[in-house]
């Protein structure tokens, strides 16, 4: 791997202890994969909660923040594990809280900013074409590369940490352009995908058949214009289910004015095509049951939701209430709620009694497995493909319905 | 020793142990519980196993950010695999285990899943890129 002069005095210590350890750790990465040099990059966006830390991981933190660690760059934080306005209610350790408030100050000590939420990239930063940035939660990444045509790899959260210490990070991966090259076409002109539950779907098909980061999918024959929280929805789901990066979108995303532009210039002779139509959409919701549990838990969350979604989502819930028994969550970032208030989106779902989580997402929550064992939740219902495929450590059963079912089930405690 | 499986990309030292063979890919953040080391996932084809001082042959990394600070995690609390080979990995997996100082690989021929049985002894090094079979599970 070649260092320039400045990265080599970094890693000699010239910059301090912090940088040095950074920007080490960053080398051992990119020689596993081969990366040529580190290159710069504008913006960086982290993982860190006390939930996927662990003491280990907060004692890392303040290790880097007395070694002098200081972001050169803007970095922002991915949602948390406890919103502290819920946390007594919602029965998680007051001594794990005490250490979240540690992790976050320990952030705050290195200029990170705590700004707590999944979607950055319709909320804080839109990179543009080209732009170099590390960013973490796959969701961001996939959406980074694919809408804004920006180039990240999946960055965990001490790798974008690091890429904030040293401004850099190595080439390798979604920063190369045969990388970025289309691998097979997935023909959605039968479907309609008139639900972001749908998306969702979508992305379970594709990503579940096609596991890998390197695999990228190019979407043709959809005919109108994506929303962007579908997009969210369907680039959240193919980096779960699928572990992918990126996909190209034909007539819509930067990369793919074309399709043949989407694979670089000719599309393969022999390139695999999948047809998901409607029929294949409906067959994922029928795939999904109560099992021996009922359906008392409902869940918008895993991304956050947008101004838009949650206004939507007040407008199914107005008038209504959940059903008694029922717990209904949803989750979204501080700047997205504070205007939803203002704006009198969150009255209905209060109203209504739906919990809203602030900085949050629900997957993430600290104490959720003992949450689900008090309350003797089975089945976890969702209109996110996301988080009905992740949640699963915490022995959640799930199942996935468009959003207006959701609100349905939340409201008379009956699968829809 | 005759190699068993050649490995593509490889960091971290010479291990050994028992080997764990999955058909099923691996997410720290959706399959495991990281305060036991077992894997929970209701379905998961490995459901129930503890992954603590095994090697783990994954051919798929799944999704999630979660594992570039949950191997730190699981190593310091003492339930970490001794190594983790994958078919094919995604930056995390890598970025986790090099921070916890886990060894992991990429990249395998042949597939550990037509040459190896869960239970067998086998060594992993990284360096020479290499995994050869110390004995057969009884």
């Amino acid at each position: 791997m070649q260092l320039s002069a400045t990265e080599q005095a970094m890693l000699d210590g010239a910059e301090g202890p912090a940088v040095q350890r950074a920007l080490a750790y960053q080398v051992k990465v990119g020689r596993f994969f081969g990366a040529a040099r580190m290159v710069p990059i504008t913006n960086a966006h982290m993982m860190g909660d006390i939930e996927v830390l662990g003491d280990a991981g907060l004692a890392f933190l303040q290790d880097m923040q007395r070694a002098g660690a200081l972001a050169r760059i803007p970095i922002t934080t991915n949602a948390r594990c406890i919103d502290f306005a819920w946390a007594d209610r919602l029965g998680q350790d007051p001594s794990e809280c005490a250490k979240e408030r540690e992790v976050i100050a320990a952030l705050q000590g290195m200029a990170v900013m705590t700004t707590d939420t999944c979607i950055n990239y319709q909320t804080l930063y839109q990179p543009h074409l080209g732009e170099r940035v590390a960013w973490g939660d796959t969701g961001t990444c996939i959406y980074a590369n694919s809408i804004f045509g920006a180039r990240t790899n999946f960055e965990s959260g001490p790798a974008a940490l690091a890429a904030a210490i040293t401004g850099r990070t190595p080439e390798y991966g979604f920063h190369l352009d045969e990388h970025r090259r289309g691998s097979f076409i997935v023909d959605i002109a039968g479907a309609t995908l008139a639900d972001l539950a749908d998306w969702g779907a979508l992305g379970k098909i594709v990503g579940e058949g096609h596991q890998s980061y390197y695999t990228v999918p190019v979407f043709t024959g959809f005919r109108r214009t994506p929303l962007a929280d579908e997009l969210k929805q369907l680039g959240a789901a193919l980096a779960s289910y699928g572990s992918m990066g990126m996909f190209h979108f034909v007539g819509l995303t930067p990369e793919a004015p074309t399709l043949e532009a989407a694979f670089g210039g000719s599309v393969p002779r022999d390139v695999e095509r999948l047809v998901v139509d409607d029929a294949a959409i409906e067959l994922v919701y029928a795939g999904y049951d109560l099992g021996e549990g009922d359906a008392r838990l409902v869940v918008f969350s895993g991304p956050q939701l947008s101004l838009f979604e949650l206004r939507d989502l007040g407008r199914l819930f107005e008038g209504r209430r959940v059903a008694p028994g029922t717990a209904v969550f949803v989750t979204s970032s501080n700047g997205v709620l504070s205007a939803a208030r203002k704006l009198g989106y969150l009255a209905p779902l209060e109203a209504a009694g739906v919990c809203v989580l602030e900085g949050v997402c629900f997957y993430i929550l600290q104490n959720l497995s003992q949450m689900r064992e008090r309350e003797g939740w089975k089945n976890m219902i969702s209109n996110s493909a996301k988080i009905v495929n992740i949640i699963g450590a915490h022995r959640f059963r799930t199942i996935l319905r468009r959003t207006a079912d959701c609100v349905e089930i939340a409201c008379t405690g009956r699968l829809a | 020793m005759t190699a068993l499986l050649r490995l593509t990309r490889g960091f971290g030292s010479v291990v050994e142990g028992e080997a764990i063979v999955s058909d099923e890919g691996f997410s720290p953040r959706y399959d495991l519980d990281r305060w036991s080391g077992v894997i929970t996932k209701p379905g998961h084809r490995l459901e129930g196993l503890s992954i603590k001082d095994r090697i783990c042959f994954f051919p798929t990394a799944k999704g999630g950010i979660a594992a570039g600070w949950a191997f730190y995690d699981i190593q310091a609390k003492g339930i970490a695999p001794r190594a983790f080979c994958f078919g094919v990995t995604n930056p995390v997996m890598v970025q986790g285990a090099v921070l916890a100082g886990i060894p992991i690989t990429e990249g395998w021929a042949p597939d550990p899943r037509t040459v190896l049985r869960t239970g067998d002894w086998v060594r992993v090094d990284p360096g020479r890129l290499v995994v050869e079979l110390l004995r057969r599970a009884v």
